[in-house]
C-alpha cells in the first residue's frame, strides 16, 4: 500500500531506511487550516484495505466547520458507522468503547480544537487502548495545537496543488499532500509530498490502485537543514 | 384511524380533526380508502371506495398511508391487555368495513366488576382513556355480541343483554358481502325474516360450508344451537427478574449481575434473548423508577446485560431508598444456543453488535449509523442513515459511473460569491467563509438535474464544478440553476463539498 520512492539523500538522512508500515496504534494528524478534507483523505489512503467496518466519529463542530464524510467519494469497500457527538469527553469515550471492539478495521475521530477532554493521560489511556485490541485509531485534530500527547505517530498534513490530470490539463488531478511526521515513537520523522492515486475514478476496479506516493520534501536539504533537526528535537 | 391519530399527536404533527383525513390502502385496482375521521365522514367519504371517487367528492382530503399489520399487532396486544376482565380474550381482526374487534369470554368474571353493565362501563372508559372509541356489547354467544356492538341502534350505550337481534340487518350477521347482497335481493332484510323461514329451504339455498357464505351457520352459531368458544392464545412468556431486598438500598449496582445471570438463565431455559431490558427499582416512598436499555441483537449474556447499565444508574433517584430491584427484558427474540469456537475466542460480529449496543447504551438510540448508498443523482440524497447492523447479507453493488465525489459533504450547501467570465463557465474566483480563493484549475460541469418526482416545482438544476485554488484547496462548488432558465433571478453558487 505504501510505495516509498526516497531519493538518495533522503536515505542517507534517514538511516531508519524507508517508511514501514506503522503496527496498530494511536496516531495523530494536525491538518493545516483549510486542509481538513486533505487530512480524512491522508487518514482514509492509510486505512488500508478489509472487510472489517470503520467507525468515524465526529464532534458537532469539527462537522459544521468541515463537514462530514461522505460516502460516495470515500471509495471504501467496507461498511462505515458514523457518529456524531456533541462534546468532547463524549468523542473520546466513544472512541475508547470503539477501541474495545476488535471486529472494528480502525476508529477515526475528529475533534476541534484543543479540549481539556483531549488531555495527555487520555491519549495514553488511548495509545494503549490502540495497542491492547490492535485496531488503528486515528485523531484528527482541527484547528488545533499539538501539545502534549501519547500518540505514538503524530502528523502534520498541508495541502499542495494536485498532480496534472493525464487527460486535461486544465483539470485537477490526483491530490497532493505535504505530510510531515513530526513525532514518532519508532522511525525517523520526516516530510514527504504524498501523491494519492485513487484507481476507481480513473475507470479501473474499486480499489486496486488506491495508493499512496511519498516522496521525500526536501531533496536538495537546504530546507530541511533549516526545519528537520530541531523537530526531531522537540519531538522525542 | 385513532392509532395513527395518536402516532401524529405523539410525533407533532397533529393535524385540526375538523379537517377530512382518510388512510389509504393499496389494493388490486389503486388505492382505497381504509379509514376516515369525522370530518370525512360527515363530507361523504367511505371507508372501501376508490380514494379517486373520493377525490372528487371531498377535494380538500388529506391522505396517508394505512398500516393494517401495525393495527393487527396492536389489536392483539389490546386483546392481550384485555385480559384484566376476564382470562379469555382473542382479537378478532376480520370486522371488516365495521371495524375490528376483541371478543371476551366474561362467564364468571362479571361479579367481580361490579355486574354487566358497570363492566361494559368500565371497558369503555379504560379503551377511552387508551385513546380508542369503543362500543362494548354484551350477549350470550360471540355471533349476538358481535353484531349488537356493531348493529344495535342507540349511540354509546351499551346494550342490554337480552337485546333482541331480530331488528338487525343481515349483515350482522357476520357473512360475507356478496351473501348480504344475496339476501337482500331475495328479501331479506332483517335477522327475523330470516330466522322466520323455514331451516330446510335455507339450508338447500345455502350449502357452502364456510361459516361466512352460510347464513344458516352463522344465525346457529349467533343463538347459540352451534357452539363457538373462545380460545385464545397463551399469554407470551414474561422474562423478570425481581429481588427483594431486607434493607433499603440506595445503590443498586452491586445487585445487578445477580439480576442478570437470573433473567439470563430464564431467557437460555426458554431459548430467547433480550432485545430491550427494563430495570425498575420500587422505593419505599412508593416511587418507581425506571431505566431502559436495548440490544443490536438479541442477547443473553449476563456480563453484556449488565454493562449497559454501567453508566445510566447514577440516574436513578435513590430517594430515602428503594427495597425491590426488577429486572425485565420486554422485547425478546429466539436465540439458538451458540456454541463458542474451539479456541474459545468470540464470534466477532457479536463482538461488533456489543459494540452497536454500549454506544447505543450511552449515547441515545440514534448516536451510531452505518452509511448506505441510495441510488439518486442528488449528492445530498446519495447517502442514508441506516441501522449500524444490517438486517441481512449487504448485497455489494456496483458503483455507478460517475465523475468523481468529494470526500466530505457540507451539512448544507453554503453560499458563495463568485466572479466567473462567462455565466455558463466555472468561477474565477470566489468568496466563502470571509476568504477569498483564486481558482487555478477546474474540472467541469457536471450537470445534476433535479428529481422531479421528489423535489419542488421550480427546483432547479445543478452544475457541479470541480475547482482548485492555487494553494491546493479543492472544492466542489455548483451553480443553482441557469440564466434564463425561468425559474428564479440570476442563479447562485452554492460550495457543498470539499475534497481531500
Amino acid at each position: 500500500m505504501f510505495q516509498t520512492d526516497i531519493f538518495p539523500a533522503a536515505q542517507s538522512r534517514h538511516p531508519g531506511g524507508p517508511v514501514r508500515r506503522p503496527g496498530p496504534t494511536l496516531c495523530e494528524v494536525f491538518p493545516a487550516a483549510g486542509a481538513e478534507a486533505a487530512a480524512a483523505g491522508f487518514v482514509l489512503a492509510q486505512l488500508g484495505r478489509g472487510a472489517a467496518p470503520v467507525l468515524w466519529i465526529q464532534e458537532r463542530l469539527a462537522q459544521s466547520e468541515t463537514g462530514r464524510p461522505y460516502l460516495a467519494g470515500l471509495g471504501l469497500d467496507r461498511p462505515l458507522l458514523v457518529m456524531r457527538l456533541s462534546r468532547p469527553a463524549d468523542v473520546m469515550a466513544a472512541i475508547e468503547e470503539g477501541l474495545r471492539c476488535r471486529a472494528l478495521g480502525a476508529v477515526v475521530a475528529e475533534l476541534h480544537g484543543n479540549p481539556p477532554a483531549a488531555s495527555f493521560t487520555a491519549s495514553k489511556r488511548l495509545a494503549l487502548r490502540a495497542g491492547a485490541a490492535a485496531v488503528p485509531c486515528w485523531l484528527i485534530r482541527q484547528a488545533a495545537t499539538a501539545d502534549l500527547s501519547a500518540a505514538r505517530d503524530r502528523w502534520r498534513v498541508a495541502t499542495l496543488p494536485s498532480a496534472p490530470d493525464p487527460d486535461d490539463p486544465q483539470a485537477p488531478g490526483d491530490p497532493c499532500w505535504r505530510v510531515e511526521l513530526f513525532r514518532s515513537r519508532d522511525r525517523p520523522p520526516g516530510a514527504w509530498v504524498a501523491r494519492h492515486e485513487r484507481g476507481h475514478e480513473r475507470g479501473h476496479e474499486r480499489g486496486t490502485s488506491n495508493r499512496l506516493d511519498l516522496v521525500a520534501a526536501f531533496p536538495d536539504g537546504a530546507v530541511a537543514e533549516a526545519a528537520g533537526p530541531d523537530r526531531r528535537h522537540g519531538a522525542r | 384511524m385513532e392509532r395513527w391519530q395518536r402516532r401524529q399527536d405523539r410525533t407533532g404533527g397533529t393535524a385540526p380533526a375538523d379537517l377530512p383525513q382518510a388512510l389509504v390502502a393499496e389494493a388490486a385496482h389503486g388505492p382505497v380508502i381504509h379509514a376516515v375521521n369525522g370530518a370525512a365522514h360527515l363530507a361523504g367519504v367511505t371507508p372501501g371506495a376508490r380514494l379517486a371517487d373520493m377525490r372528487a367528492l371531498c377535494p380538500d382530503l388529506r391522505t396517508s398511508p394505512a398500516d393494517p399489520a401495525g393495527d393487527r399487532a396492536t389489536l392483539e396486544r389490546l386483546a392481550l391487555w384485555a385480559r384484566r376482565w376476564c382470562p379469555w380474550t382473542v382479537a378478532d381482526p376480520d370486522g371488516g368495513v365495521e371495524g375490528a374487534g376483541l371478543i371476551l369470554d366474561t362467564t364468571g368474571s362479571d361479579h367481580l366488576w361490579g355486574g354487566e353493565a358497570a363492566m361494559l362501563a368500565t371497558i369503555e372508559a379504560e379503551l377511552g382513556h387508551l385513546g380508542f372509541s369503543a362500543r362494548a356489547a354484551l350477549a350470550p354467544t360471540w355471533g349476538a355480541a358481535w353484531a349488537l356492538a356493531r348493529f344495535a341502534p342507540g349511540q354509546g350505550t351499551a346494550p342490554a343483554i337480552d337485546a333482541d337481534p331480530a331488528p338487525l340487518p343481515v349483515a350482522a350477521l357476520r357473512l360475507e358481502g356478496r351473501t348480504v347482497l344475496l339476501l337482500n335481493r331475495l328479501g331479506l332484510q332483517r335477522i327475523g325474516d330470516l330466522a322466520a323461514l323455514p331451516r330446510l329451504s335455507l339450508a338447500r339455498r345455502f350449502t357452502r360450508p364456510e361459516p361466512s357464505l352460510n347464513p344458516l351457520i352463522r344465525l346457529d352459531q349467533m343463538t347459540g344451537h352451534r357452539p363457538e368458544p373462545v380460545s385464545p392464545p397463551g399469554a407470551p412468556p414474561v422474562f423478570r427478574a425481581d429481588l427483594r431486598l431486607a434493607e433499603p438500598v440506595f445503590d443498586p449496582g452491586p445487585h445487578l449481575p445477580r439480576l442478570c445471570e437470573a433473567l439470563c438463565d430464564r431467557l437460555s431455559a426458554a431459548r430467547h434473548g433480550a432485545r430491550r431490558l427494563r430495570l425498575s427499582v420500587y422505593r419505599t416512598d412508593g416511587e418507581v423508577g425506571r431505566i431502559e436499555a436495548a440490544c443490536a441483537l438479541p442477547s443473553r449474556d449476563p456480563a453484556h446485560l449488565a454493562f449497559l447499565f454501567r453508566d445510566r444508574l447514577e440516574r436513578i433517584d435513590p430517594g430515602y431508598g428503594f427495597d425491590l430491584i426488577a429486572l425485565e427484558a420486554p422485547v425478546t427474540e429466539p436465540l439458538a444456543p451458540r456454541q463458542a469456537d474451539l479456541a474459545g475466542g468470540a464470534d466477532p460480529g457479536l463482538d461488533l453488535s456489543h459494540l452497536v449496543d454500549r454506544l447505543t447504551a450511552r449515547f441515545g438510540r440514534d448516536a451510531v449509523t452505518r452509511l448506505a448508498p441510495v441510488a439518486s443523482h442528488v449528492p445530498e440524497r446519495a447517502e442514508a442513515r441506516a441501522a449500524p447492523l444490517p438486517a441481512g447479507p449487504v448485497a455489494a453493488d456496483p458503483a455507478p459511473e460517475r465523475a468523481e465525489r468529494p470526500q466530505r459533504l457540507l451539512e448544507r450547501p453554503e453560499e458563495i460569491r463568485v466572479l466567473y467570465a462567462v455565466p455558463e463557465g466555472p468561477p474565477a474566483q470566489f468568496q466563502w467563509r470571509r476568504r477569498s480563493y483564486r481558482v487555478a484549475r477546474f474540472q467541469g460541469p457536471e450537470r445534476v438535474a433535479p428529481e422531479w418526482w421528489q423535489d419542488r416545482p421550480g427546483t432547479r438544476l445543478r452544475d457541479y464544478f470541480k475547482v482548485e485554488d492555487s494553494e491546493g484547496h479543492r472544492f466542489w462548488l455548483y451553480r443553482d440553476g441557469l440564466h434564463d432558465d425561468g425559474r428564479g433571478g440570476p442563479p447562485r453558487w452554492f460550495l457543498h463539498g470539499i475534497f481531500a
